[in-house]
């Protein structure tokens, strides 16, 4: 049983979705949905910390050897990711907010449920997975099921939201579908592995060169790079705020996860940055992104769009790590995933908190909740000062490590910028500080129940906790970063 | 347990407990809070430290030698006269943010390492910003943003500085640092907007008059002193500092001068005294570091209680515009007599705290024959007399009087201000316990006869003129009055001379600053338009756009792939 754990994790989610159609019961499939992200939780952490006492696991799918059959295949990189996609989904599926601002019609909310589980099994498969065309399977099964959850959100646009990330998403897809087409004419083999083995000897062939800019240019997309990130805002807007929680949370992070394996393992750092200089073309993006995205979520007057531009920035500062290349550049990158997933997913889930007592998620709203919903305006708080990189929360571990790996690559001026980047920040989140405390209250409210505010609190109560105590987030990331240089500790 | 809390900590933690409270119960735990501190700074031994490593860094929290327990001590006492004077506030954000400030600013005080002085370093500044905040007014809510950018940049120059030091000499120590490397020299201008050095001094008569009456009075103790302190820990004996600190001392002078809000005067004048301890850090001798830190500790209380009495004025009349006040102390007598002491302390009579600790400084001046910095002090002291001494119980209290009828102040502001003026008379007279507490050991006689009469020369000539006049010229008294003492100070030349100098600075500064604004106005409407929703930035494009992006984009990717694509 223990040894098929890392094909179970996914397939678990996957099967467990239709059943979600035969309970039917609103109640009982959100009971049913809790308890299958707790277990995959159980099993990602089995599978973390196998990987960093025994090793890497691989798994032939079916008994098929690889590299004819499927291979699943972790290191410390992806059962690491693993741990961040189903603690974050055993955070918000059981959260009071799941359902709110859903414009589910009355006795279909199972359907919704199937296609969180769905997403789930999408995003653990692409991460598990060590075969390419495998990934692009998991990658449409989690685009179509986020689709439908966008599509969900209570106001009209959310139908057009959902449709352009559609076409956005669709172009993503192919481009990495070709991108792999032209690897499997050139090497025939999908496996990542047996193709990191074959690749050396071809990397002056125009297809795999072309190969290469699909992937990157796919993966880009669904990573929302800057200027790629067109999409997102809208999506993030319209989105009921559960599902803004759960996919801000998990899907860019898994297609971090994407883009860096097929540059590190695939392609291996010596050809991407020593030969073909990719940070030239990928950090000034990076940069831009983390100014573009800070200083538009300066003057949104909207949480959930604020939040979504606040998530450029960061994708920004997880795309500068991956062009360092370097193991503290990576450690800060990939520990920027994990706590950017906590205290972006905390801050959906307030802004879903707020919705759920205001029905607006306007930055107006919040005006003068300080003393009404305490709890949710801290976790605000909390998780802005988090945003910023104040030091004691986890945002500083990341970007100290960021500013660190910077400096030892001699780039002076980018740390530079990496701070004053910080300083937009500032702003924005004291807008929301100054309203939420200082302003007049609009709404006659208050506080949410405790099954809200609690899974709220689980999160940015962790971005607190891990800002301080960093042995598991940042040596699960440095073991991550090692893992993906190649480097044996 | 208790001890091992890092100095500050009782404040900060504590002042998360005031908003379960209520009435009297709030107000004793919130005076308990600074005499808790207290007690627990008292009780750590000397040359106490606490180390421990964070993410592979020797980090030291805590640092108790002799130059640190100084302002310790004054911060707690500070803390609790600002507690005391703020009691009557129902506010409570103000009394939270104003002690957690205070526990933040003495935190840093005990910092061993640039990281921990760092993380004390931003928490002044954002938990201080709510003291200028809790105005509620629009000009306020302005302010206290642009004081936030700066104290926040300053700090964020202090942790590249950090860093790049770190870099450099591998430690992270906090001890003298020296203008030796860039890094040091960024930790240097970090520091130097706390000190409000001149031309990185606005956000000081920005702020601070915006800011609640109450929270001005906290404001004033903690955030320049902090600076102080960190620049005679790092920096003494640096050159530099020498200039600058004279410099300081004298350009407010003619601000002050021309300055109608009695706040902002007092802001000023808190610049000018900056400027004698910078002096004092520079000259970097045993006397000048003693002097410093006897003057920061003497000026936080003087300052403290002139900016209490005109927090008074504001609470009870509205307004501390000198053209709308006037004969107040018939309606507020004991208000008007502690600010008088405030005023003779400021300006150094002697029996009065300031004379005390100037002395030593301007001794050290003379002692180490910086002729020009000795020079500028004297003329600063003169202008000091003026602008704080005279201008302010003049304005306030006496001068005009415009019918202005009010009652006395609150009882718990009243006993706030009698505290530190009995402080000050108190450390001005009895000495003795205030030097035993200096960094080094003292061997200095502030009541000689060169001491006393060089002072006494200086004020008692002054004043002695302002009463002749005032009795020449009873008619009209008050505009004789206000021409007499800017006549005695300036001369008749002298005046115009100041008043011309200081407009044509000011204006020359407003042309530097208009066009500097016109450049950054221009740059920030740029970017509000390009990231506002609605601009190319803030608002998505549609799916055809973004698609033309994804074809650059690869497009860019195989121009890359094309031109190495020879290995």
């Amino acid at each position: 049983m223990s040894e098929h754990l890392s094909a179970l994790i996914v397939v678990l989610p996957l099967l467990a979705a239709p059943v979600c159609l035969l309970l039917r019961q609103t109640r009982m499939v959100r009971a049913w949905t809790s308890i299958v992200a707790w277990a995959c939780l159980c099993m990602a952490l089995t599978l973390l910390e196998r990987v960093h006492t025994g090793g890497v696991i691989t798994y032939a799918m079916g008994g098929w050897d690889p590299p004819l059959g499927i291979e699943y295949r972790l290191d410390a990189l992806n059962a690491y990711l693993l741990v961040i996609v189903t603690a974050i989904a055993s955070v918000v599926f059981p959260s009071g907010v799941i359902l709110t601002d859903t414009s589910l019609p009355e006795g279909k909310a199972h359907l919704y449920f199937a296609a969180l589980l769905l997403c789930l099994a999408g995003l653990l498969g692409i991460t598990s997975t060590g075969d390419l065309f495998n990934v692009f399977v998991f990658v449409e099964i989690t685009s179509l099921s986020s689709y439908t959850l966008i599509s969900l959100g209570k106001n009209r646009q959310a139908l057009t939201a959902a449709f352009s990330y559609l076409v956005m998403g669709t172009i993503g897809g192919t481009f990495l579908l070709v991108g792999i087409g032209f690897l499997y004419q050139v090497t025939g083999t999908l496996n990542m592995n047996d193709l990191a083995l074959r690749l050396p000897e071809l990397l002056g062939s125009r297809t795999i060169l072309a190969g290469f800019a699909f992937l990157m240019v796919g993966g880009s997309i669904k990573l929302a790079v800057f200027p790629l990130h067109q999409w997102l805002p809208n999506a993030y807007t319209h989105a009921p705020a559960a599902v803004s929680a759960f996919i801000a949370a998990t899907a860019t992070k898994v297609s971090y996860y994407l883009l860096a394996r097929i540059i590190f393992t695939v392609f291996g750092a010596a050809f991407v940055f020593d030969a073909l200089h990719l940070h030239w073309l990928l950090m000034p993006l990076a940069i831009a992104a983390m100014f573009a995205g800070s200083l538009a979520a300066v003057f949104q007057t909207d949480l959930k769009r604020l939040l979504a531009y606040s998530s450029i920035a960061q994708i920004g500062y997880m795309t500068l790590g991956l062009c360092m290349a370097s193991e503290t550049g990576l450690t800060g990158g990939i520990v920027h995933l994990f706590n950017h997933a906590l205290m972006k997913g905390g801050l959906f889930l307030a802004v879903a908190c707020v919705v759920m007592r205001t029905g607006s998620s306007s930055v107006n709203a919040i005006s003068g909740l300080g003393r009404k919903m305490p709890l949710t305006m801290a976790a605000i708080v909390v998780g802005g000062l988090s945003l910023i990189g104040v030091p004691g929360t986890a945002g500083f571990i990341s970007k100290w490590y960021l500013v660190v790996g910077a400096l030892e690559r001699g780039w002076y001026a980018v740390s530079v910028l990496i701070l004053l980047s910080s300083l937009i920040a500032v702003v924005y989140v004291w807008r929301l500080v100054e309203t939420a405390f200082f302003g007049v209250p609009e709404h006659e409210v208050c506080e949410v129940p405790w099954t809200s505010w609690l899974p709220t609190w689980i999160l940015i109560g962790a971005t607190l906790v891990f800002g301080i105590w960093t042995d598991v987030t940042v040596g699960g990331a440095s073991a991550a970063a090692r893992a993906l240089l190649g480097v044996t500790p | 347990m208790i001890e091992n809390l890092p100095p500050g900590m009782i404040l900060i933690l504590g002042a998360l407990l005031v908003p379960f409270l209520r009435g009297r119960v709030a107000g004793l735990y919130m005076l308990l809070l600074p005499v808790l501190g207290l007690a627990q700074l008292l009780a750590l031994p000397d040359q106490y430290s606490l180390n421990l490593e964070f993410l592979g860094y020797e980090l030291q929290p805590v640092r108790v030698d002799r130059l640190s327990r100084i302002f310790g001590i004054i911060f707690h006492l500070a803390a609790f006269l600002s507690v005391l004077y703020s009691l009557h506030v129902k506010d409570r954000i103000q009394q939270v943010s104003g002690l957690a400030y205070a526990g933040a600013g003495i935190g840093a005080v005990f910092a061993g390492d640039l990281i921990t002085l760092f993380i004390y370093w931003e928490l002044t500044a954002i938990t201080s910003v709510f003291l200028i905040w809790a105005s509620r007014t629009e000009k306020a809510h302005r302010a206290g943003l642009r004081y936030l950018v700066v104290q926040v940049l300053s700090g964020v120059l202090l942790l590249a500085g950090a860093i790049m030091h770190y870099e450099e000499s591998g430690s992270l120590a906090f001890g003298h640092l020296g203008l030796g490397s860039t890094g040091t020299q960024l930790i240097f201008l970090g520091f130097g907007i706390k000190a409000a050095f001149p031309l990185l001094h606005n956000w000081l008569q920005d702020a601070y008059p915006q800011a609640t009456p109450t929270g001005t009075v906290f404001l004033s103790a903690f955030t320049t002193k902090l600076s102080i302190y960190a620049l005679a820990r790092g920096y003494a004996g640096t050159d530099i500092l020498i200039p600058i600190g004279a410099a300081m001392t004298a350009f407010p002078i003619f601000f002050a001068v021309l300055e109608n809000d009695l706040r902002r005067v007092l802001a000023y004048s808190l610049n000018n005294q900056l400027g004698f301890m910078v002096v004092g850090v520079g000259i970097g001798t045993e006397l000048a570091l003693n002097g410093t830190a006897a003057h920061a500790f003497a000026h936080i209380l003087y300052k403290a209680l002139l900016f209490m009495t005109m927090g008074a004025v504001l609470h009870r009349t509205g307004t501390t515009k000198a053209t709308d006040l006037g004969g107040l102390y018939k309606s507020m007598p004991w208000t008007t007599f502690f600010c008088l002491i405030g005023a003779a302390s400021i300006s150094a009579f002697p029996l009065f705290s300031g004379f005390v600790s100037k002395s030593m400084i301007l001794t050290a001046a003379a002692e180490e024959h910086h002729l020009g910095a000795f020079l500028v002090l004297l003329f600063a002291s003169a202008g000091v007399l003026h602008h704080s001494g005279i201008k302010i119980p003049f304005y306030g209290f006496f001068g005009h009087d415009r019918g202005l009828r009010t009652r006395e102040a609150p009882l718990n502001m009243l006993l706030a201000m009698g505290c530190a003026a009995a402080l000050c008379v108190g450390l001005g007279v009895w000495y003795e316990p205030l030097y035993a507490l200096l960094p080094y050991a003292v061997d200095f006689e502030p009541y000689n006869v060169t001491h006393v009469v060089t002072q006494l020369q200086l004020l008692l000539f002054a004043l002695a003129a302002f009463i002749f006049m005032y009795k020449v010229h009873l008619e009209p008294p008050e505009i004789r009055a206000i021409h007499l003492d800017t006549d005695w100070f300036y001369r008749r030349a002298g005046k115009r001379l100041a008043l011309s100098l200081g407009a044509s600075v000011q204006s020359l500064w407003a042309a530097v600053t208009g066009s500097a604004l016109g450049v950054a106005g221009g740059l920030g409407a740029w970017v509000a338009r390009v990231h506002r929703p609605g601009g190319p930035v803030g608002e998505p494009l549609p799916s055809g756009k973004s698609a033309l992006w994804a074809a650059l984009l690869l497009f860019a990717f195989l121009v890359l792939a094309l031109l190495v694509s020879d290995i």
